[in-house]
């Protein structure tokens, strides 16, 4: 039986990964895009959960074997940031072709200019 | 309709295929091989509370300086592609007094809450990248509410630079004494701060680089969305 975390951070992959594949517009592809980094940001982050012991800050009584491990947090931290630099590449991308081509349907751009 | 049948069915084979693997990762389950390390040595050896901080600081600095490179060239590359001779804010009306007065209002507090979370990364949750993040709302509340708003780019460029010069000078001034690159000379060589663990003047460099992150991470959000908000006057060609 799989957790519910995990079929969570699963259905926000394949929901992203859904929007990319069948959607033509640019900006509808970005949020499928944004929503598969937050199912792996999820996903890393459910791995990590240990049951019953709380958050990584060792003070005011919370001793080293009553935290969670550290590591995926650390590891989410920096792909939150990656995540959004890219999101905002590709948004001045978007705004870009928008600008040129006066559309955002990625078939008629391809289309317009081969 | 039979493109969106075919994704449907491509997705849940993938759906499946990941959920089989994740089966043999029980959820909630002690894993930790590394992360006991951490978590037992954080304290004398880096002298911060907060485990997360540290090892993102501290133990995987490197990780961090390549995060902090890739969002200056993601900023670098929003400036590149969104270059225009002529660049003026589009707004056609200004905000409702409301609005505007609650903006000079929240201001400050959002500032001061943004410098909090970026100075106090080795105590409590947080640290510079959501500090700056909370930094760079500030300016964009300014932008959205007013008009005529627009950064000062003679400082806020050069700011960002010189945060990002002060990390790499951290380093390496560690790479000089300790003899590699990011160690912790203030908590290691100098000893300072090993008596109040848990206090502000703690954890070595941690602080000190965060406050460099939070400064790099504000300027550079705010720079992205100063470049994202303008427009080419009307009129005006390529």
């Amino acid at each position: 039986m799989i957790s519910v975390y995990y079929f969570g951070a699963i259905s926000l992959i394949l929901i992203g990964l859904y929007a990319i594949l069948t959607k033509r517009n640019i900006l509808k592809m970005l949020v499928g895009l944004s929503i598969m980094e937050t199912g792996v940001n999820l996903l890393l982050i459910s791995v990590g959960y240990v049951r019953g012991k709380s958050a990584p800050i060792l003070s005011e009584g919370v001793s080293a074997n009553q935290a969670v491990d550290p590591i995926p947090q650390a590891l989410v931290l920096t792909a939150i940031v990656i995540g959004v630099a890219t999101t905002a590449l590709a948004l001045s991308v978007a705004i870009n072709l928008y600008e040129r081509y006066k559309t955002l349907d990625v078939e008629k751009i391809r289309g317009l200019r081969g | 309709m039979v493109k969106r049948a075919l994704a449907i069915i491509t997705l849940l084979l993938i759906g499946f295929w990941l959920a089989k693997g994740l089966v043999g990762v029980p959820f909630g389950e002690d894993k930790m091989l590394v992360g006991e390390y951490y978590l037992e040595n954080v304290k004398e050896q880096t002298g911060a509370v907060n485990a997360v901080t540290a090892v993102v600081v501290n133990y995987r600095g490197f990780d961090t300086l390549g995060e902090v490179t890739v969002l200056f060239i993601a900023s670098t590359g929003v400036g590149a592609l969104l270059w225009r001779r002529k660049k003026e804010r589009s707004a056609k009306s200004e905000g409702s007094v409301v609005l505007t007065a609650g903006a000079k209002m929240l201001l400050p507090f959002i500032m001061l809450f943004g410098a909090y979370i970026f100075v106090h990364g080795h105590l409590t949750p947080g640290g510079g990248f959501p500090g700056g993040a909370t930094v760079a709302t500030a300016f964009l509340m300014l932008y959205l509410a007013f008009k005529e708003y627009e950064i000062d780019h003679k400082v806020f460029e050069p700011l960002e630079g010189l945060a990002g010069v002060g990390y790499v000078t951290v380093g390496l001034i560690g790479l000089a004494i300790g003899g590699y690159f990011l160690f912790d000379w203030i908590w290691q060589t100098w000893q300072f701060g090993h008596e109040n663990i848990g206090r502000l003047f703690s954890a070595g460099f941690i602080p000190i680089i965060y406050t460099l992150i939070g400064i790099k991470v504000g300027t550079e959000l705010t720079g992205i969305v100063d470049n994202m908000i303008k427009e080419e006057p009307k009129g005006g060609g390529q």
